[in-house]
């Protein structure tokens, strides 16, 4: 047990330089987009001089490494600088933001995994049966639908013909109140406010884009679910403890799925990640206030400030994401810690 | 045995597959007994159906896998038609299973005394409260030393011989009244296979129970079990005792399998059928040595501590001289072949080829040596040796493609030439490797290691995972090429008696260090060192072998 904790301590250890590298990437990728930001700054009608000012007052006129030093002073103190489209400080727009495509993605990548990987073990369980066919099915559709159609149908059935759902404008209809921010999730800061009815108007509002994002991420999930607990239940040590005797529950969960299990959740890392920068077209068709489409409007209009620190926050999210992942992978497999030692 | 009433009953037994070609009748009416107290072996080559039968008696049959006639009953107990539910009670409760490969028939992320108690608690002989206890019981029983230790273990942390320790304690943690071995020392050492099998064959007589032993090894059948069943093509060919079968057996395919088996005092001819057995050929060996190898050592560096992988060793094979490297995994004889071949840089220590140090040239320059055409190697496994989409003619022209100057038709022509040097069918030369037999795969793999018409040839166990008939053919090839050819051969392997063979002397290994090396005939015959007799007695020992001691059995 103690070697794992090493493994684990090992792998905290191995994200600082990554960090590090981070920083310094976020910072020089934006400077090389092209744009400059102090003529938008200075305005249409700016001239020379006074885009001379605004530069120096924005410390672009410094070389590249005082500017990054500047930089990675500010960010230390949780300084990320002042966003121009929205005037306000680039880390509370992501401390607003953030939440709410996290809170989506986790959401969409639950429901998934709640139907994909038991739908995934009974396909692998009866292959050829209906249920395998149902799981091809169903996998094929969700991938080959692109997100901002499902969801453009979605709202037109529930929202326009049947009327169930409400209108998809944000993360709360404006009946109610925003629950005081404490995590920034509607959804537990509500039940933490006890406010149940906010609660549940938050809920109503997050299904739609939530399914939506969980059909896309259900066919990879599902698919390697199958795949993987095939490829368990056809190994030598599932004979033996058929041979033994064992339960047939006993061999599906505990011998077959805890070893389909590692792949799965190298699989669900994945599909995290590429969700989380991939929702910009269910946040753009559901008006979620999300993190994807801000960075695109900050590109947009040469935003320095506003794409570093969403570089940076994404960056820092698949840093944490990835010893997360290798964490679980850790408890689960026992190889592992041994392996490094 | 008289009037003992017979534990397992098996009549007319057929079981097909289907498969995407058609229905494969895998056993085509195959009947025997095991008795109570009773070892019965069974005994063919692959694909005889041996292990399915075995399977079949479990209900354990592959998906497409059907039992279409005849038979099984255990005890009174008709398992053919029993429901699933009764044969989950039997299966590890009345009939027990082992493996080959025990690493792989143990789940990788359990800790193995979960494992055992999973099986205790599924047959009521556990509860929550002692289980832990009992599976330290069980894993004393099966003679393993710090058994609390080893009940947290998971099996990657095991030897392949523990492993397989572990799962006879699965298999006989209930106590069960029949055990099935499946193979299980197929894979091990050959010391490893002594303890496990004295251990199988010391449990049996302790719990009264009876047991199935599942060999391709006629040798190994014949010293464990009282009563052997010989099969071919899912049908039995010949039944009888251990002794019968070796004095004289009455099926042409029974005398096949035991002429086939390496033992003492035959030549490489007599594994052969009588009309194969060609004259031998003569060898040349020259005096002079063609390698030599002088204080060779290979340190790694360890978890704790430098690994001490071959620690000086020093040894000198002559041109047209064949010598076997023989000792237990771990000894350092793959070690040592990899560095001989220049896969592999020593970390001290001369290797002369001709008189030319080639331990000054590091192994990845090797690749572009001239000499690297004189220095070849046969793999053991040829499957995974070969790349599985090249034809057996790309995997043959790939060293010519390389290394030699022939242009494309002449490199064609060298492909048929070798092709027929090694007895591979022309019209195969177009498949793939999964399209080959064992048998011939091992052909292809001769014939690519002679491409380059090398000087040296290192051997890692060629016939390792052959059948013992194919064994036979391939070890007579590899006696034919050195003949014809002039190649030197280092023949690496854990067997003694195949070594013998071959070889014109051999060298044993242990923990790097050679124990003891001399001809052949004087180490087998009067071997000094007590490592070597502990290899040597460790050989399954049929029980009539020579010709004398079927004289002295009648």
């Amino acid at each position: 047990m103690s070697g794992r904790l090493a493994t684990v301590g090992y792998r905290i250890a191995h994200a600082i330089p990554v960090i590090l590298g981070v920083v310094v990437v976020s910072f020089l990728l934006t400077r090389a987009l092209p744009g400059d930001p102090a003529v938008y700054f200075a305005g249409p009608a700016a001239d020379e001089a006074s885009i001379a000012q605004i530069r120096t007052a924005l410390g672009l006129d410094k070389s590249l490494p005082e500017q990054f030093f500047v930089y990675a002073g500010d960010v230390l103190s949780g300084d990320l600088g002042q966003s121009i489209s929205t005037g306000q400080p680039v880390l509370s727009d992501l401390a607003n933001r953030l939440p709410a495509s996290l809170e989506l993605t986790l959401t969409a990548l639950l429901l998934s995994c709640a139907i994909a990987i038991p739908l995934g073990v009974l396909a692998a369980t009866r292959p050829g049966t209906t249920v395998d066919h149902l799981c091809r099915v169903l996998v094929t559709a969700g991938v080959s639908l692109p997100t901002f159609f499902t969801g453009v149908v979605l709202i037109y059935v529930f929202y326009y013909l049947l009327g169930i759902a409400p209108s998809p404008l944000g993360r709360l209809d404006f009946i109610y109140i925003e629950p005081d921010h404490v995590t920034g999730f509607y959804l537990i800061d509500a039940a933490i406010a006890g406010d149940w009815e906010t609660w549940i108007g938050a809920v109503k509002q997050l299904i739609l884009p939530a399914i939506t994002l969980a059909l896309f991420t259900l066919a990879p999930l599902a698919r390697m679910t199958r795949a993987a607990m095939l490829s368990a239940l056809s190994s030598d040590y599932i004979r033996t403890a058929r041979a033994a005797g064992l339960t047939e529950n006993k061999v599906l969960f505990t011998y077959a799925f805890r070893n389909a299990l590692l792949p799965v959740i190298t699989t669900l890392g994945m599909v995290f990640s590429f969700t989380l920068g991939a929702n910009v077209l269910v946040e753009k068709v559901f008006a979620w206030p999300g993190i994807g489409s801000y960075a695109v409007e900050a590109l947009v209009v040469s935003d320095y400030a506003a794409v570093q620190g969403f570089v940076l926050a994404m960056a820092l999210l698949f840093v944490a994401l990835n010893l997360i992942i290798d964490i679980a992978y850790t408890l689960i497999d026992p190889r592992i810690g041994f392996e490094t030692r | 045995m008289g009037k003992q009433m017979s534990l397992l009953s098996l009549r007319d037994l057929k079981v097909d597959f289907e498969t995407r070609k058609g229905t494969v009748n895998a056993v085509r009416g195959v009947s025997l007994e095991v008795g109570k107290g009773e070892i019965v072996g069974i005994v063919g080559e692959s694909g005889s159906g041996k292990s399915v039968t075995s399977y079949a008696l479990m209900r354990l049959l592959d998906k497409g896998g059907t039992i279409s006639g005849g038979d099984l009953a255990y005890g009174g107990i008709d398992l053919k038609s029993a429901k699933e539910s009764t044969m989950r009670d039997l299966r590890g409760r009345e009939i027990s299973m082992i493996f080959q490969n025990p690493r792989a028939a143990l789940n990788p992320i359990r800790k193995v005394g979960h494992q055992i108690e999973d099986v205790l608690r599924r047959h009521a002989k556990a509860t929550r409260a002692n289980a832990r206890a009992e599976a330290i019981k069980a894993l004393k029983a099966v003679r393993i030393n710090d058994a609390e230790n080893r009940y947290e273990a998971y099996p990657f942390e095991l030897s392949g011989g523990m492993c397989q320790r572990i799962v006879i304690a699965i298999a006989l943690a209930c106590d069960p009244k029949l055990l099935i071995a499946d193979e299980p020392t197929t894979g091990l050492d050959i010391t490893t296979q002594k303890a496990v099998m004295d251990l199988i064959a010391d449990l049996i007589v302790e719990r009264g129970m009876s047991a199935m032993v599942i060999t391709h090894d006629l040798g190994l059948a014949a010293q464990y079990c009282s009563r052997i069943v010989v099969m071919k093509d899912g049908e039995v060919v010949e039944a009888g005792s251990a002794r019968k079968l070796f004095s004289s057996p009455e099926h042409p395919y029974t005398q096949k399998l035991v002429d086939a088996t390496p033992r003492a005092g035959v030549s490489v001819r007599e594994l052969l059928l009588p009309e194969l057995r060609t004259p031998m050929p003569l060898t040349q060996i020259v005096e002079t040595p063609l390698l030599e190898v002088r204080d060779l050592y290979k340190t790694y560096k360890g978890k704790s501590g430098p690994v001490h992988a071959v620690n000086g060793l020093s040894f000198a094979i002559k041109k047209g001289q064949s010598v076997g490297l023989v000792g237990e995994s771990g000894c350092g004889k793959s070690t040592t072949s990899s560095m001989l071949v220049r896969l592999l840089d020593s970390t001290k220590g001369e290797i002369l080829f001709k008189g030319e140090d080639l331990a000054a040239i590091p192994a990845k320059q090797f690749a572009r040596d001239p000499r690297r055409a004189s220095i070849q190697m046969v793999f053991q496994d040829a499957t995974d040796s070969f790349n599985p989409r090249h034809t057996a003619r790309q995997i043959i022209g790939e060293p010519l493609a390389r290394l030699s100057p022939l242009n494309r038709s002449a490199r064609k022509a060298r492909i048929d030439e070798l092709a027929d040097l090694v007895g591979l069918p022309v019209a195969l030369l177009d498949r793939f490797p999964h399209q080959l037999s064992g048998g011939q795969k091992a052909r292809v793999g001769i014939a690519r290691a002679i491409a380059l018409e090398p000087e040296f040839l290192v051997l890692d166990e060629p016939t390792a995972a052959l059948d013992v008939s194919i064994q036979a053919i391939v070890l007579n090839l590899l006696v034919d090429l050195r003949a014809k050819l002039g190649i030197s051969y280092l023949f690496v392997s854990h067997d003694l008696n195949v070594v013998r063979l071959l070889c014109d002397e051999v060298i044993v290994m242990k923990a790097g260090e050679i124990v003891e090396s001399g001809p052949a005939e004087q180490i087998m015959s009067s071997p000094d060192h007590p490592y070597t007799r502990t290899l040597l007695e460790a050989a399954p020992h049929p029980p009539v072998l020579s010709s004398q001691a079927a004289k002295a059995a009648e």
